[in-house]
């Protein structure tokens, strides 16, 4: 039931907005319908905690520790991004960027991308899993192409056809998954793609199909994740959409597409008996953030930087997960919600600080400080926060996947810790000039919504210095399910 | 091994006809020939989905032919050819450079992908196993023409060529996915397909030509 709600909510809203996205009242409403899948998901998470894991609907949806804390987390940012939204882009609408049609199909379609990301987190089949997440580029892809400038289209189309390709792959990994599972389940109706059925008899799936679905898989869903090689479309959908959408983008969609990769991951481990799935997770996740953390020193726009640092923190989580083991799989399930928290809050300062000075090029944003306080706080300490300082959430993480490494895999440590290094370097020294300095932008029409930052980093903070005991346990619950 | 029934072996000259359709492709320069390919493709692939049914006695795979008849060949093609006379580039005449080389990149990729199916094949149970290694093919030949094509439009054609040999290699596999899921699927198209149509005029607008080479400004410097 509860399950019906989450996923109503958002639907529900996008049909409203589908309506009155263009009146006067849309972003309330969109906050609205935001506000209501956020309360049906605690409500959803407090009736895990009280019964545990529990299937609704012939066993098509499916809710465990793992998926429900990322339905709590996409809720939350969910509900923040709207609420920043709000005076984002009635400031966008001042300044003659967009339409009301096009204001309609924005907030219709913001909802619709939740219910997709809801639908791919909760969902017990891995065909609808892929359906959803296909669902989930579909809704986002005109909405990187909102503005209509050359560069908003070249990057919509750039996402389109990349992550199209990238899907199709995932579909053929799907479908091998399914040709391994029907001798053992059957293919009359559903079952052989139900992933609780399929986790049952993991054992004794034929490994060599599993193994080649799994590389599919992996490559599929690691587009949208932006692993490189295939990263080339999310710093050009990053930079080119509309800010709130850079924040689901990077705060959500791409964990979303990692929990898939998560979940096939777990079936592929139990039937190779061998760390294949997780070496080839680390190697993917080391190539991804070393490039990308490279790559962070040649940009320009504030907003393709942060994009690059997705990518980079991607790549650790990624890795996380591919070393394996409780402290891994621990660290990992954090970092995927600090830096979900973190980079949300940085797009939102992000947004504010291009919109004051008219420009998304770094060189030419100066004294955030002096024109707009807590616009120049939000972006500094989102900055340290994202790079790791001691008293963030994010350094706890970072930390625990650091001495992993040292311990399981000390290749790997020294190459970690320069890429972090470079990533420190390039971030914070654009960083500096950015909030420091004199200006003569004037300030904005309508008071930016801060809150949701402060809300971010707030968590981001308290996480770091203490995590509450049922927090650190739902955690460790999570993290044994990946096993590895 | 047992001698193949007239079924298995139409279906498998069919599979042949699928990968030769995926070369023509490849090397077609016309719009307006290139979908008409990809309508044969399809028609192609639903003759072989039918013959499958009939062989394995499946009834969802009937309606799963039905529905790929459906949008494969009449809806999809109707919309690409209405955009196709709307934005006037029905002789639309695409430079292709290599076409040689391309070809011989493709037959590598062929070989490629029986090398790839053959695990896979050794273990499925259906008729036409021995086909995936086709299916693979037409997905890598698909990839192949959308790396190598620089109009908006072709790419696109590519991307449903892709599907018709996704969709052929989960009918080789596994006698096709469960049917809801591939109602889900047809959905996911439909709608791609709509939004590749809007695509093509907001391009067109921008950089007044479907050429994508113009769509190279997000680079790094």
């Amino acid at each position: 039931m509860e399950i019906l709600w989450v996923l109503g909510f958002p639907l529900l809203g996008a049909a409203l907005l589908a309506m009155v996205g263009a009146k006067r009242y849309a972003a309330e409403v969109n906050v609205a319908a935001s506000l209501a899948t956020l309360l049906a998901a605690a409500v959803l998470v407090l009736r895990i905690i009280r019964y545990g894991p529990m299937t609704a609907w012939n066993e098509e949806f499916f809710i465990d520790p793992l998926n429900v804390f990322l339905v709590a987390l996409t809720a939350l940012v969910g509900f923040t991004t709207a609420v920043f939204s709000r005076p984002y882009m009635r400031i966008e609408a001042n300044q003659g960027r967009l339409t009301a049609g096009r204001l309609r199909l924005y907030h219709s379609m913001y909802q619709l991308f939740m219910a997709a990301m809801l639908l791919a987190l909760t969902t017990n089949n891995m065909g609808f899993m892929w359906v959803a997440m296909e669902m989930a580029t579909l809704s986002t892809v005109l909405l990187v192409s909102l503005y209509r400038t050359r560069g908003s289209i070249e990057a919509a189309w750039k996402y389109f056809i990349l992550c199209g390709v990238g899907i199709a792959l995932a579909l053929f990994g799907t479908a091998l998954l399914y040709t391994a599972a029907e001798d053992l389940l059957g293919a009359e109706g559903m079952g052989a793609l139900l992933w609780t059925h399929l986790d049952a008899v993991k054992g004794q799936l034929e490994p060599r199909v599993m193994g080649l679905a799994f590389v599919f898989l992996l490559v599929g869903y690691g587009t949208k994740v932006g692993l490189a090689p295939l990263h080339n479309w999310l710093p050009d959908a990053h930079a080119e959409g509309p800010t709130p959408v850079s924040a689901v983008l990077s705060g959500l969609l791409l964990n979303v597409a990692l929990y898939a990769v998560l979940r096939c991951k777990i079936l592929t481990d139990g039937a190779l008996h061998s760390s294949l799935p997780g070496h080839m997770l680390m190697g993917f996740g080391l190539l991804s953030t070393v490039l990308a953390s490279f790559f962070l020193w040649r940009q320009r726009d504030i907003k393709r930087l942060f994009a690059y640092s997705s990518i980079e923190h991607m790549g650790i989580i990624t890795f996380a997960f591919g070393m394996g083991g409780p402290i891994a799989n621990f660290a990992g399930l954090l970092h995927m919600t600090m830096h979900s928290l973190t980079k949300s809050a940085i797009f939102f300062a992000a947004g504010h600080a291009t919109q004051l000075s008219g420009t998304q090029r770094m060189d030419k944003i100066r004294g955030l400080l002096a024109i707009h306080p807590s616009v120049g706080w939000g972006l500094m300490l989102g900055g340290l926060a994202i790079l790791g300082m001691p008293p963030f959430g994010v350094f706890t993480s970072e930390y625990l996947i650091l001495t992993t490494a040292m311990r399981d895999h000390a290749w790997a440590t020294p190459i970690l810790l320069v890429a972090l290094a470079v990533a420190f370097g390039a971030i914070f020294s654009r960083l500096q000039p950015m909030v420091y300095g004199d200006t003569d932008d004037k300030p904005l029409p309508h008071s930016p919504a801060l809150v949701p930052v402060f809300i971010h980093l707030g968590i981001v903070l308290m996480m770091g210095v203490y995590i509450p005991p049922a927090l650190a346990q739902w955690y460790r619950l999570a993290a044994q399910l990946i096993g590895g | 091994m047992p001698p193949l029934t007239i079924t298995t072996q139409v279906v498998q000259m069919l599979a042949g006809a699928l990968l030769l359709i995926s070369f023509a492709m490849l090397a077609e320069r016309r719009s307006r020939r290139l979908l008409i390919l990809l309508v044969w493709q399809g028609v192609v692939l639903v003759t072989s989905t039918v013959l499958v049914a009939t062989s394995a006695h499946l009834t969802h795979l009937y309606y799963s032919a039905g529905l790929t008849l459906l949008l494969k060949v009449c809806v999809l093609p109707f919309i690409l050819f209405r955009l196709m006379r709307k934005l006037g580039i029905e002789r639309d005449n695409e430079p292709l450079v290599n076409v040689p080389t391309l070809m011989l990149v493709g037959l590598c990729l062929v070989i490629f992908a029986f090398g790839l199916a053959q695990p896979v094949s050794a273990l499925a149970t259906t008729v036409l196993r021995k086909t995936l290694g086709i299916a693979i093919a037409v997905i890598l030949l698909s990839f192949l023409m959308i790396l190598a094509r620089r109009k908006a439009f072709t790419q696109v054609i590519g991307f449903l060529s892709l599907e018709n040999g996704l969709f052929f290699a989960a009918t080789t596999t596994t006698y096709g996915m469960p049917m809801v899921v591939e109602l889900g699927m047809a959905l996911d198209l439909l709608v791609a397909v709509f939004i590749f149509g809007i695509f093509f005029f907001h391009i067109r607008e921008q950089f007044d030509s479907l050429d994508l080479d113009q769509l190279e400004s997000l680079k790094e410097d």
